[in-house]
């Protein structure tokens, strides 16, 4: 859901960078609480989440580095960071550390009534807010210049999406785990946008893919013991994602080569036609037949185009013959002058 | 001396070290409808863009009516250069107008009808009536041009600062522009605009501001639209032939 602002913002790397700076909080407060309670690790997660977007920001407006690399930048530092003290970790007495791990790759089966409720919770504030200020993240989305001459202050509308984002991702370590974080938070976003042109649709639709992909994917990893929630889960996001750009009726890749295809058989009718028209405009009387071998002269006539024109009741055939119906002259007769109107 | 809509004073604005304007003073009186010329990079945008708050100067003020921009907001309409934003984004012609009334709504509140009607009547002023469901992505090069200019023209300002307005259009799209333009200054507004054709000046504009990192020269086209000037703002011995 939060995804589609990720992805129309063109900061899809974002994602990736919060989730990877998440890593070194979670150690952190681990290490200082020495407990393994849930809230306590995420909200280390969110903070370090916090501070990584934030200094991302701060690079890009203090030095002229592009956001690319500063998001590249952070996203290594943190994740080296987060690795390092886990190994520490791992390596101390302590045998409370087993289990951090899996905030790497995500296990769904660990979460338990407490985390899903504050899950849904959040969730539903991020709904409550998103709808309020509906019309602010639109308008800074798409032309955020304007925006700011319109009287609006961009950089807060800029830091609540920012910061939901981040509290998105926190949540997600959980299941989904800090490496495939952001191919959860794009993959939906990207395959409703196939689907859809209208922004309200598209998040829609991200938030239904992406619930989908997460409850079949926890579903299939808790059948399988073994099996880390966030790979199967973004599996079947890839799936939505694979099947999206291939069969949207839109923009998909399918749809694209039957009209391509429906557009070229289309011009072969309609040179046809128009060569037919040629040869009746030469009589008075359009219904005056002629033998079908005189369309063997045109290149692009087949047994099977003369048929559809047939099908399509422009031409009536009688034996050997065939004469334009008034139907088809008139259509000829117009795709003649369009043609005649845009060669000029 | 008539009054004046718009007042820079001292403008010098950098992006990194090196200054991209430097020291602007101009002055922009009421009702004109002026055009904004210099080569590419000469800082034209960023001129509009420091005049709008968008960048933040080094130094330099501006003043809307004897006010100071912020206090005068409401006055002042904005049509960015159309390649300036993502035209992949999912919305349709409508909904880009209507975020010329997102200003005067302020936050949080919905449009309603009345600006749904007021973006619908800009609609129609540029000619786009017919495709107010399309998809922004489906619209020519000047069709998108057109939205733009509806959208600051439901802002119902007093001053309209335009960015190449005329980009990439075809020519009944650049005379429609031109008429809508010469209505506005007709209707008393200040209409401030990017311009690339030389040949047009004469035709289209009254007034005129030749830029290139400092102000060369500004007054009305008829005293300064001269081959002196354009030589000096364009470098090369630049000839124009103007029409009388
Ligand atoms: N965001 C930016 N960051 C750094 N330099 C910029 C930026 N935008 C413009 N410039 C530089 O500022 C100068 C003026 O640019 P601009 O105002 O866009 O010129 P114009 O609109 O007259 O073509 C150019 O040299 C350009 O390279
Ligand atoms: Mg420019």
């Amino acid at each position: 859901m939060l995804g589609s602002f990720a992805v129309l913002r063109k900061q899809s790397l974002l994602g990736d960078a919060i989730s990877h700076a998440a890593l070194p909080g979670i150690a952190i407060a681990f290490l200082i609480t020495g407990a393994k309670d849930t809230n306590t690790l995420l909200l280390g997660a969110l903070v370090s989440g916090l501070i990584g977007t934030f200094w991302i920001r701060g690079i890009v407006t203090k030095t002229h580095l592009k956001s690319d690399t500063a998001l590249g930048l952070i996203l290594s530092v943190f994740f080296g960071f987060g690795m390092l003290l886990l190994t520490f970790i791992q390596k101390q007495p302590n045998a409370n550390q087993a289990g951090l791990d899996k905030y790497l790759f995500g296990q769904a089966a660990t979460l338990v009534e407490s985390d899903v409720w504050m899950m849904a919770i959040v969730t539903g504030i991020c709904l409550i807010v998103m709808l309020t200020f509906w019309k602010e993240f639109k308008i800074l989305l798409f032309d955020a210049d304007y925006t700011k001459t319109l009287g609006f202050n961009t950089k807060t509308i800029d830091i609540l999406i920012t910061s939901f984002i981040v509290l998105a991702i926190v949540l997600g370590l959980q299941t989904v785990g800090v490496v495939l974080m952001s191919a959860m938070l794009l993959a939906p976003a990207a395959a409703a946008r196939q689907w859809t042109n209208s922004l309200s649709k598209m998040v829609f639709l991200a938030a239904i893919f992406g619930a989908f992909s997460g409850v079949f994917g926890t579903a299939v990893s808790a059948s399988q013991n073994n099996l880390s929630t966030g790979p199967v889960i973004v599996i079947v996001a890839g799936v939505f994602v694979l099947f999206s750009f291939v069969f949207s009726p839109k923009r998909g890749l399918l749809f694209k080569q039957i009209r391509f295809v429906k557009n070229r058989r289309d011009l072969e009718l309609h040179k046809t036609l128009a060569f037919m028209y040629h040869i009746a405009e030469t009589h008075d009387n359009i219904s005056h037949p002629h033998t079908i071998k005189i369309l063997n002269n045109f290149q692009g006539y087949t047994k099977g185009t003369l048929q559809k024109l047939v099908d399509r009741g422009f031409v009536e055939l009688d034996g050997n013959m065939w004469h334009l119906t008034e139907e088809g002259f008139k259509t000829a007769s117009n795709l003649y002058n369009q043609q005649n109107a845009s060669d000029e | 001396m008539k009054t004046l809509a718009v007042k820079v004073d001292d403008l010098t604005v950098a992006y990194n070290y090196k200054p991209v304007l430097w020291d602007i003073d101009l002055e922009i009186p009421e009702g004109v409808l002026m055009a904004i010329v210099g080569p590419n990079g000469a800082g034209k945008s960023t001129l509009i863009k420091s005049i709008l708050g968008i960048l933040k100067p080094i130094a330099g003020s501006v003043s809307i009516y004897g006010k100071p921009y912020e206090k005068q907001r409401k006055l002042v309409a904005y049509v960015p250069q159309k390649g300036s934003v993502d035209w992949d984004f999912p919305t349709t012609a409508l909904d880009v107008v209507m975020m010329g009334t997102y200003g005067s709504l302020g936050w949080i509140k919905r449009p309603g009808q009345k600006e749904k009607k007021a973006a619908l009547e800009a609609l129609e002023k540029v000619g786009m009536l017919p495709f107010k469901n399309r998809q922004i992505s489906q619209l020519s090069g000047g069709q998108q041009q057109r939205i733009f200019l509806a959208r600051a023209l439901v802002q119902n300002a007093s001053i309209y600062f335009m960015d190449e307005p005329f980009q990439g259009v075809d020519a009944s799209t650049e005379i429609a522009i031109i008429n809508i333009l010469k209505a506005l200054r007709k209707a008393g507004k200040t209409v401030i605009v990017v311009h690339h054709d030389l040949q047009t000046v004469p035709e289209y504009f009254d007034w005129v501001t030749f830029l290139n990192v400092k102000k060369i020269a500004t007054g009305p086209v008829k005293d300064i639209f001269n081959d002196d000037n354009l030589t000096k703002t364009y470098g090369i011995n630049y000839k124009v032939s103007i029409q009388e």
